[in-house]
């Protein structure tokens, strides 16, 4: 089939405008302060376009790499700049290209904007970069680098402990990263995989001509899952993501829940599972039960806190749980899932953070006992907040049920008592959100919350598109399944081709 | 050879090839005649003298590095070795010429470059400039001394590098007069280094004494021939040893570390950069010709002990400088925990050395050495301003407020911090993933794991020092505290390391492939 294709290296593009608008913001800023928001909103919003333009390019039923660009990097090393996206990816990467300009628009830091924004946008540059790399130590460059902006902009925009989780943060990932640098090369350098068996790093020569040993591919693997462990984050590797979240400035929080976190959930998926299929086979019932625990967990956590933001911080360990449990689970269906509900948990979780950073600057609290009442003194900012948050409940209707049901239908084949034990993770997000929700917004209305300022149109403006995304994929989810499922069917076959694994297929009436 | 007649008949010596060392030495003598008998030199004169020399010396270290393999200097090629660059024995066998050396010569010739620019701003400030001819005298013979280490094929050679590079420094610890720090950083410095160059001595001896030579070819040959009787080999065992103590000490590798927080903390910033890149690199550079070239007979016994110092310096060096509030300190163990990274290298080196298909431990250790010299004289160059007046502001707090004041700086020593913890494109990240390549390349795994999370651990320490720079609230102490100042050289030699920290990081391919011939 002929892969999508456009006249320019678009993906490139998708990393260079970011990074070249950070450069300017940086540069224009120093002179006319003035111009720094613009310049800052213009190239995420110029990125943005790119995205969506290369949405509408890409060829839905096509599972292959497309737009891809490869030149040689460091030749001695057989590195490349290798550049693709498929139906994994390729939301992944709208959805980066969303979500920043959002964020720009939408929320203000208290001092300096122009390191803010310049952080900002190398940031979307890196995260864009680890979305489409398909050459390990392209990706690995990418990942890392995320962690310098990110770190800067917790602890130089955060609240009270912003030091402390920035560096918690900080630590945490790079002591994964040192793991699976080290899988890294010892992968390209074992797996040989170039022409005439030189050592590659190329991603599709290494999954389709390196072949290991049972038990070295399992310890690569595990090189691997180590750091996207920490940063889904899976049980019990979480304890980072609280604090991050917590500390972290709205506009950080949304970014590291809607697209961060996925570098994870995505590595695990591009990187963990599709080089080393027999390991991710082997391991299968590990990482299950972490998922489901830390499905549960983080719900169980999630209905103890008195913090907002804590509340849907924990919320995002359990619904990432619910993705892992979708990848582990290897069937289509329940891969579907869990690429979908990367986005759904992306745009929901997204504007939870956004809805409570309002909040924050209207109350400067985010305790759930100092807010009550909200709903009489700013209904339409009580509706927002419901829709949203029935979207990440998981209401059917609204974009949460349809990643989360094909995550548990299709898992339910082959893992089924994990399954069981996820399914009760549902009903007590509808517990901690709804209770949340009550308590904040229900009730007789206090003196401290009835000046509560009803959403403006600035702020209606930034969450206009959250809605309608969550409601449009909710009713309509078809264009979005049609693309991504080729490339989940294809990286179903690739595990079949690797490992023998047959899919098990539901079985009809009087199947046995 | 013996001679023959009455007439002592020296060795040829093949003078353009040793052309680099003598620049430095020439110009090292220059300058101290002209100090001792000429007037005072216009400001900076005698700084540009020095740095003429210095980089003389590099450039025609890379003319003679893409002259090799021509006729056009003499020497004999080495049949030992099967690699492609001709190895060619200088003055009767005394001195290896090749690739390497040449590398080397180049790691040395900038380190004395930047570091006399940095020097110059700081003897102005501190008002010692009347000191400066002598300062970069001493600057080049240390030069000189590395390089010889480097060069030498014999440990005879090599311990006269060796005396050449400690006895410089001992005195450039101690150049800041008026600083009883300085004075007794430079007495600390000299007495453990003394002892350390009598065990190395030692270890010479009981070599010599269990092959019959101190020539690397001769004594490898000695050893080769030889290998079962027990005559030698416990003598030739204790000598091994011994070396890598004394090599060990120069190269800062835990255990044999304890001088160097202390030194570097009181040697003259400028200084201590110094110590950190080029004395390095002459140290890491003789013990890989000990280990690789003459005595590889006995990586057997040698590569444990050295897997061990590998993983002790990694970790001491990473934790210990997480302890520290003190930044030349905490830079010091930070250094300690490179030279972690660069055992990784030599570990991995060793390993090539029991099969014919040569690995990248080589290579990798001295592409290492030369994006860490460049970096380390950059980071010392900032902390050397941050220092001020009296070179004493040098505790974290120092840096309280430097993105608000001198954000350039600040942006500078970010992104040298960040290099030095090995963020993906930085020339860091380059020299880190080279060794940690090779030691995967020759299967040590678990080496390689430890040496990423000491990286880690000592990613913590460059993150205290960027809040301290970026978040840390001025406090009521900072108001009173002269503000930093940017001389013109030290700013360019921070603008340079900045430049190659972040062009070797984007575009390393043409580098790592010239490290490549290094073997």
């Amino acid at each position: 089939m002929e892969h999508a294709t456009v006249g320019f290296p678009i993906l490139t593009m998708l990393v260079a405008v970011p990074a070249i608008g950070a450069l300017l913001t940086a540069v224009v800023g120093r002179k006319r302060p003035e111009f720094v928001k613009l310049t800052a909103l213009l190239s995420s919003v110029l990125t943005g376009a790119l995205s969506i333009w290369l949405m509408a390019a890409f060829h839905a039923h096509d599972g292959g790499f497309q737009f891809v660009s490869k030149h040689p990097w460091i030749r001695t090393w057989g590195i490349s700049w290798h550049l693709g996206v498929d139906g994994i990816s390729l939301f992944l990467v709208v959805l980066t290209g969303v979500l920043f300009p959002l964020v720009i628009a939408g929320t203000d830091p208290h001092h300096d904007h122009r390191a803010y924004l310049a952080w900002l946008l190398l940031l979307e540059a890196g995260v864009m970069g680890s979305f489409i790399a398909l050459d390990l130590f392209l990706f690995f460059a990418f990942f890392e680098i995320v962690l310098v902006p990110m770190y800067f902009l917790i602890a130089g925009w955060g609240y009270e402990q912003r030091v402390y989780a920035a560096t918690k943060f900080f630590l945490f990932t790079m002591v994964g990263s040192a793991f699976m640098l080290v899988g890294i090369i010892t992968t390209a350098v074992l797996g040989k995989a170039g022409p005439n068996g030189s050592v590659s790093f190329d991603l599709v020569d290494l999954a389709n001509h390196a072949s290991f040993a049972a038990t070295t591919g399992r310890w690569l693997f595990f090189a691997f899952a180590v750091a996207f462990a920490v940063k889904i984050p899976l049980f019990p590797l979480h304890t980072w993501l609280p604090d991050a979240h917590t500390q972290a400035p709205t506009g950080g929080s949304v970014i590291l829940a809607g697209v961060l976190l996925k570098m994870g959930t995505y590595g695990l998926l591009r990187f963990g599972v599709y080089l080393f299929p027999e390991a991710a086979r082997w391991s299968r019932p590990l990482f299950l039960t972490l998922a489901v625990i830390g499905i549960l967990w983080g719900a169980i956590a999630a209905t103890m806190q008195s913090d907002l933001k804590r509340l849907v911080a924990y919320s995002s360990v359990a619904h990432l749980g619910f993705i892992v449990l979708g990848i582990f689970a290897i069937t289509s269906q329940s891969a579907t899932g869990a690429v979908m509900q990367n986005i759904n948990h992306g745009i929901s979780t997204g504007a939870l953070f956004v809805l409570v950073g309002m909040i924050y600057e209207r109350r400067h609290t985010r305790q759930i006992s100092e807010l009550r009442g909200i709903q009489s003194v700013a209904p339409v900012f009580a509706g927002v907040f419901t829709v949203v948050m029935l979207s990440s409940i998981g209401l059917p209707g609204l974009n949460g049920f349809v990643g989360e049901y094909l995550v548990l239908i299709g898992s339910f084949l082959t893992a089924r008592w994990w399954v069981v034990v996820a399914t009760a993770g549902v009903i007590l997000a509808a517990l901690y959100l709804l209770w949340a929700y009550q308590r904040v917004f229900h009730g007789p209305v206090d003196d401290a919350n009835r000046g509560f300022a009803e959403l403006r149109w600035r702020e209606a403006a930034v969450l206009a598109p959250f809605v309608a995304i969550v409601v449009f994929t909710g009713i309509y989810p078809k264009p979005m399944l049609d693309r991504i499922e080729p490339s989940v069917k294809q990286f179903i076959a690739h595990v079949h081709d690797a490992t023998g694994y047959v899919e098990p297929q539901p079985a009809g009436e009087g199947a046995p | 050879m013996t001679p023959t007649a009455d007439v002592f008949v020296g060795p040829p010596i093949q003078w353009s090839s040793l052309s680099p060392m003598l620049i430095l030495l020439g110009v090292a003598v220059v300058l101290l005649v002209a100090a001792a008998l000429t007037p005072r030199w216009p400001r900076r004169t005698y700084a540009l003298v020095a740095v003429g020399g210095a980089l003389a010396a590099v450039v025609v270290a890379v003319c003679l590095w893409h002259g090799r393999g021509l006729s056009a200097w003499s020497g004999s090629a080495d049949p030992t070795t099967g690699s492609s660059d001709p190895v060619r024995f200088l003055v009767g066998g005394a001195m290896r010429f090749d690739a390497f050396a040449l590398w080397l010569t180049v790691i040395v010739g900038l380190a004395v470059a930047l570091s006399v620019l940095v020097t110059d701003d700081y003897l102005e400030r501190e008002g010692l400039s009347r000191l400066a001819p002598e300062i970069y005298a001493l600057y080049l013979t240390a030069g000189l001394g590395a390089v010889v280490m480097g060069m030498a094929n014999d440990l005879i050679v090599l311990f006269l590098g060796l005396e050449i590079l400690s006895l410089s420094l001992y005195v450039l610890a101690a150049s800041h007069r008026r600083r009883t720090q300085s004075q007794e950083s430079a007495l600390k410095y000299f007495i453990l280094g003394g002892v350390a160059s009598a065990v190395f001595l030692y270890g010479v001896a009981l070599i010599y004494g269990a092959s019959g030579s101190t020539n690397y070819t001769r004594a490898l040959a000695a050893f080769v021939q030889n290998i079962s009787p027990h005559r030698s080999e416990a003598m030739a065992l204790a000598g091994v040893g011994l070396l890598l103590v004394g090599l060990g000490f120069k190269a800062a590798a835990v255990p044999f570390h304890m001088w160097a927080p202390d030194v570097y903390q009181g040697a003259p910033t400028p200084v201590t950069g110094f110590m950190a890149s080029a004395a390095k690199a002459g140290a890491f550079a003789a013990m890989l010709r000990v280990l690789v070239v003459a005595l590889p007979t006995w990586s057997a016994d040698y590569r444990p002990i050295v897997w061990v110092m590998a993983v002790l310096t990694l970790v001491v060096g990473s934790v210990m400088a997480v302890a520290q509030t003190n930044v030349k300190r905490m830079l010091a163990f930070s250094s300690i925990s490179h030279a972690g990274f660069l055992l990784v290298g030599v570990e991995a080196a060793i390993h090539d050395t029991t099969h014919a298909h040569p690995g990248d431990g080589v290579p990798s250790t001295m592409l290492y050495l030369l994006l860490y010299a460049v970096l380390v004289i950059g980071t010392f160059a900032v902390v050397t301003l941050v220092g001020r007046t009296g070179d004493g502001a040098t505790d974290l707090a120092g840096f309280r407020g430097l993105a608000r004041q001198r954000p350039v700086l600040a942006v500078a020593m970010t992104v040298l911090l960040v290099a030095q913890a090995g963020v993906p494109l930085t020339s860091g990240f380059v020299a880190k993933f080279g060794v940690i390549t090779a030691a995967v390349g020759e299967h040590s795994y678990a080496l390689a794991i430890i040496a990423m999370v000491a990286a880690v651990i000592a990613a913590y320490l460059y993150l205290r020092i960027m809040i301290s720079m970026w978040v840390a609230e001025p406090d009521a102490a900072d108001a009173g505290r002269e503000p930093v100042g940017t001389p013109l050289l030290t700013s360019i030699v921070i603008a340079i390391a900045v430049a190659v920290t972040v062009v070797v990081g984007v575009a390393p391919g043409w580098l790592i492939s010239l490290a490549q011939h290094v073997r």
